[in-house]
């Protein structure tokens, strides 16, 4: 009698660029349970999800728009994920990024944009930066685990962005929480007359090709790949891990930080209290979904940015709630990881 | 009567067949041996009976029932038991912990009872073990005991003993050897995994020879010796790579003076070492595994850092050495865990540049031509079967040894640290690793070997040192070292 | 006498915040204990409070409420087994792609099943405990919700289960070297997967006690971040269960403290006051970070070849 067995051998490298594409049909297929369980078609509602967001052209641009965050959070996930550190708090480094970026804009007053564009780059990766610096130092100097100080930092900064909008920074005009708008010498201009598309995503782009440099063609690459493939080989080959890992860490924190700094000096033009619903979060999904190469991470970041246009566009033509979006990210990631690790087995006949 | 008989077991792991239609029967009352090289299939073939595996074609008997074992519980219910070189013994669990676990039975545990059941088991099998210590603060030899005497207590009919003898000392191995007759007398039937043929021809009744994943043959013990044995074993009669004459000393160069240090639950690990290896010798290290070889092999790598006393290379203070100092002295290296020092991942080519890269990086970009040339070349010189951008993880042990070699030895180290350096190889990797050493040696370099393997130790050494419980018990020369004078320094007594 | 309503009030208050936590961190114990480290715990409890929420709103029993929060739980134990231990992917990753997962989720049914109206729908919730007459000075510490006495009790309850049966001797084996469990013949798989099928239900009934207990009603911020505290409380009690309450207390303590303080006029801003506890948190983090013995084979999955 013939049967199967499942046995462990290692996969080809093409496969694993194939993992994510499989995994979106599959992920489909299961989130129609969900999408029926509103009474709704389930093609009708991949059709608003994917095509309908590309159907004509300010809506595709739209994706683009809701892209650039997710681009930035999902690169510096991927480069921190990369280098063995387990930042979990790209969110809050993104509104401390954020309200860096807003005392910086609020600061100048009547700059020329040359030196107001550079200053909120600046400001927004400095903010960044510092936020992942408790967090990173505590995991290198007393091995404290990074996962969960960054997870708790993502609470903390959320209340002091209350805090400031709700007191130091109310509008004084309209007394809503919202910060004095940003001075126009720090507005990253806009790319596209009637659009949103703004300077961000160039700024996005330029960070991914320059983090695909360093990760690949630089010595310091290699010393955090090692890192983050084997902690022990690293340390033996005698690269300082310490001093690595706290740059990555910081860097990745940095990353995030510009991701904030972006939305304010891009969509927004002052802070609020919602300016990310999960772009941290999403940074992780993107990062995993992109197989850590900041390549794929720009492909998932689109990707991802098209699913969340989706859902607003699904929400809006039949009514299902806008958090079929998360749903959806969420079930791609589980599937992708899935199938990451189902990669490795293989089906062999058996006497 | 056959209490176990195991016919044309396979196993394969992705394209290696690491058994190949092995046969083996074991009787009632026997003490089989097992007998073969590293990476000839023995394990692979006991870990199939015990469940640990799951073979590929074939069928296991028990008292000439077929039976199908997928998994430890289906094998201790047929009245096997195994003991291995790793214990499997929780580390924070007491010993009636650890022997009662894979128990089914009441919700509750009783512990006051089952402590004075594993008691009466310990008395009656005649093998001491006290029920209520936490198994991490006992020793290597006490675990092992606790070992059998788990297998026992689960009624076991029939024991796998792999590579016993490899943590003991010469004198517990007498104890345990004593153990294993008394046991067989009263019915117990033994499987014995070994690569030491003289312990197979002392106590074992019949011999089955494994080479390659291949079965060479199975004979009696009274109708062979030992030059027929390691015949089967290795296809000729003379094996192994041995030191040739006498060489002159030259200058001290590695010298370790009185360094403590401790181990990772902070007992000390070694006291008041002090070593000197002076350039074109290899001072041998001896000694049973668990007594300081791991943290001298740390410190001097540079992983692990000496609360007191001195190391010096040539001129060099490496007291308080990072690994990257250690690099930087010219100390070459190879570890003892070969897979967790090298960055499996990561490509050939890149293991082998990544304790060295400034020397491949221009402006902190790297260059990526002279990297591939420089795999390409020590592929060539090292006879390494893989190609430049090959991760490393999917490489034999020997060839991931020999990656190891290529990077610690193409930078002319002055001084070597091998650790355990051919642990788990093959034949043929192992003594392509003792010719390399003995190579260095005649180059001049200062070769520091520390091994549990005594045979290795006195091939290849011109002088030997012993270590036991973390303090060196004394030095002598290849000339007035027997094995009978190591081991008893092995267990303790001094020179 | 002011001093005195102060500190009863503030007791009072505490058991309450801890509740949750309790919940929470004895779940998560379980699951770290067997070796995983679940950080789809934030997720777990936010369904749990949805879950709970929906059932009891829909069939008008608390107690079926009660225990289709469990149902959720399980089944989200079950999601993390079948993910980080029979596939081995990575935990951290694994867990959280299940908090979001189960965050989505819920906001997306609560949305189906409820609409969406501007006056949130809002149930009966448990009623407190009349333990002591409401005239006795001490009757605010006495009359609790049952969930919390329940939760209390619990934690001796575990303490025995991992320490004196034989399943928790398992778990913990399991947890310690999951290589020695498989050779002495127990099931690791199944094993870790009870205990994370244990760990849902627990951290889901946390999450309950808010919507069912506490509010009376399922809003978005409910849970809040209490997830994660938790996974720092574990570390906190260092992997010990005795331990636990004393974590839940602190923290409920600080954060029913920073409540109080505001209502007596403290000028400090009340939105610092909020981040106080997770402060709070990284530092006994970095104190009990040094001395910490957590289970060996934490983070590590398990394979048999």
């Amino acid at each position: 009698m013939k049967k199967f067995r499942i046995e462990r051998a290692p996969a080809p490298g093409w496969m694993r660029t194939l993992i994510p594409i499989i995994a979106i049909p599959v992920t489909f297929i299961i989130t129609s349970i969900v999408i029926m369980l509103d009474g709704a078609n389930p093609f009708t509602a991949y059709y608003h999800f994917l095509i309908a967001p590309l159907a004509t052209k300010s809506s595709a641009i739209e994706v683009l728009v809701k892209s650039t965050p997710l681009l930035l959070t999902g690169a510096a996930v991927a480069f921190a994920f990369k280098g063995g550190y387990w930042n979990i708090g790209a969110e809050g480094q993104l509104y401390a990024g954020a309200i860096a970026a807003t005392f910086v804009g609020t600061t100048l007053v009547n700059v020329p944009p040359i030196l107001g564009i550079p200053a909120m780059i600046i400001g927004g990766f400095a903010g960044g930066l510092l936020w992942a610096l408790p967090s990173a130092l505590l995991k290198v100097k007393l091995g404290v685990d990074e996962v969960v100080t960054t997870l708790l930092m993502n609470s903390i900064v959320l209340n002091v962005t209350s805090y400031l909008l709700n007191g130091p920074w109310r509008n004084p005009v309209s007394m809503w929480p919202q910060s004095p708008e940003i001075d126009p010498g720090t507005v990253f201009p806009q790319l596209l007359p009637r659009t949103r598309l703004h300077f961000g995503i160039i700024v996005a782009l330029a960070v991914i090709l320059i983090s695909w440099f360093v990760i690949n063609r630089t010595s310091f690459g290699l010393k955090m790949r090692a890192i983050g493939l084997s902690k022990e080989g690293a340390r033996f080959a005698g690269i300082k891990v310490d001093k690595t890992m706290l740059t990555v860490a910081l860097v990745s924190g940095g990353i995030a930080g510009l991701a904030g700094a972006g939305e304010v000096a891009g969509i927004h033009f002052h802070l609020i209290d919602a300016i990310s619903d999960g772009l941290g979060y999403s940074g992780i999904i993107i990062a995993t979904l992109g197989g850590l190469h900041p390549f794929g991470v720009s492909l998932a970041a689109l990707f991802i940015g098209l699913i969340d246009t989706g859902a607003q566009t699904v929400s809006r033509a039949m009514g299902l709630p806008i958090y079929l979006g998360d749903v959806v990210q969420s079930t791609l990631l589980l599937v992708t990881l899935g199938l990451f690790v189902l990669q490795n087995f293989r089906f062999r006949r058996v006497e | 009567m056959h209490a176990v008989q195991m016919k044309g077991i396979v196993k394969r792991f992705a394209d290696l067949v690491a058994s190949d239609h092995v046969d083996l029967e074991l009787e009632k009352g026997e003490i089989h041996a097992l007998l073969g090289e590293n990476g000839a299939g023995k394990t692979t073939l006991m870990r199939i009976l015990y469940g640990l595996y799951s073979a590929d074609e074939g069928q296991v008997f028990v008292n000439e029932e077929p039976v199908v074992i997928r998994s430890p519980k289906d094998a201790i219910q047929n009245g096997i038991g195994m003991v291995t070189q790793h214990f499997t013994l929780v580390p924070t669990l007491t010993v009636a912990e650890n022997i009662v676990l894979g128990e089914s039975g009441s919700i509750t545990l009783n512990l006051r009872e089952v402590e004075k059941k594993v008691a009466e088991a310990s008395e009656r099998f005649g093998i001491p073990v006290n029920p209520q210590s936490l198994v991490k603060h006992l020793s290597v030899g006490e675990r092992q005991r606790v070992e059998i005497l788990k297998a026992l207590y689960h009624d076991a009919k029939v024991l796998i003993l792999d590579e016993p003898t490899a943590v003991l000392v010469p004198q517990e191995v007498e104890v345990l050897f004593e153990a294993l007759v008394r046991l067989q007398k009263e019915g117990l039937s033994v499987i014995f995994i070994s690569h030491h043929l003289n312990e197979v021809m002392q106590i074992c009744n019949r011999v089955t020879v494994l080479r390659d994943g291949k079965l060479a043959g199975t004979v009696k013990v009274a109708d062979t010796n030992l030059k027929e044995l390691a015949n089967m074993m290795v296809g000729r009669e003379n094996f192994g790579v041995t030191r040739q004459g006498v060489r002159e000393r030259g200058k001290l160069e590695l010298r370790i003076e009185s360094i403590n240090a401790v181990d990772k639950k902070g007992l000390p690990a070694l006291r008041d070492v002090s070593l000197e290896v002076h350039q074109g010798e290899i001072l041998g290290l001896a000694g049973v595994s668990g007594n300081g070889q791991a943290e001298l092999s740390a410190v001097l790598c540079g992983t692990q850092k000496i609360t007191s006393g001195k190391i010096f290379a040539g001129d060099v203070d490496l007291s308080h050495a990072d690994t990257n100092d250690v690099c930087d002295a010219c100390v070459g290296r190879i570890p003892e865990d070969r897979h967790a020092n090298m960055v499996g991942e990561l490509s050939v080519a890149e293991n082998l540049i990544l304790d060295q890269m400034n020397k491949f990086v221009k402006n902190g970009i790297m260059d990526k031509e002279r990297i591939q040339k420089n795999a390409v070349e020590l592929i060539k010189q090292f006879n390494i079967k893989a190609n430049p951008n090959d991760r490393v993880r999917t490489l034999s042990g020997g060839n991931m040894q020999k990656v190891m070699l290529a990077r610690t030895l193409s930078q002319n180290p002055r001084i070597v640290i091998a650790s355990q350096p051919t642990r788990g190889l093959d034949v043929g990797a192992t003594d392509y690793v003792r010719t390399t050493l003995l190579e260095q040696r005649d180059r001049g370099a200062a070769v520091l070997l520390l091994s549990e393997d005594l045979e290795e130790i006195m091939a290849l050494s011109d002088r030997i040192a012993v270590i036991y419980s973390g303090r060196i018990m004394g030095i002598l020369s290849a000339q007035e070292a027997t094995a009978e004078k190591l081991g008893l320094m092995m267990a303790g007594s001094p020179a | 006498m002011e001093i005195g309503l102060f500190i009863v009030g503030l007791i009072a208050a505490t058991l309450r915040v801890a509740t949750p936590l309790i919940y929470g961190t004895l779940g998560e114990l379980f699951s770290e204990r067997s070796g995983v480290l679940n950080l789809g715990i934030e997720g777990t409890m936010f369904l749990g409070a949805f879950a709970g929420f929906a059932v009891a709103a829909k069939t008008g029993s608390l107690w079926l409420g009660l225990l289709g929060a469990i149902v959720a739980g399980v089944l989200a134990g079950l999601l993390m087994s079948l993910l980080s231990v029979r596939l081995g992917v990575n935990q951290h990753v694994s867990g959280l792609g299940i908090t979001l997962l189960a965050t989505g989720i819920s906001l997306y049914l609560f949305r189906v099943i409820f609409g969406e109206s501007n006056v949130p729908p809002a149930i009966e919730p448990f009623p407190m405990l009349q333990i002591l007459p409401e005239s006795n000075v001490l009757a605010p510490i006495t009359n609790q919700y049952l969930l919390t006495y329940i939760g209390i009790l619990i934690i001796p309850l575990v303490w025995w289960i991992i320490g004196k049966t034989r399943f928790g001797l398992k778990i913990r084996a399991v947890g310690e070297n999951p290589e020695a469990a498989d050779a002495a013949g127990l099931n690791v798989y199944a094993l870790r997967t009870y205990a994370l099928m244990i760990a849902g239900g627990l951290m889901a009934v946390g999450g309950a006690f808010l919507t069912l207990a506490q509010l009376g009603s399922f809003t978005f911020g409910i849970v809040a971040g209490r997830g994660w505290v938790c996974i720092a409380l574990i570390i906190f009690a260092n992997w010990q269960s005795v331990n636990v309450l004393w974590g839940a207390l602190i923290f409920g303590g600080v954060q029913a403290l920073q409540l109080r303080l505001q209502t007596l006029g403290f000028k400090l801003p009340y939105e610092l006051f909020l981040s106080l506890p997770y402060v709070v948190t990284i530092i006994a983090l970095t104190i009990a970070g040094r001395n910490a013995s957590a289970p060996s084979a934490l983070l590590k999955a398990y394979r048999r070849e």
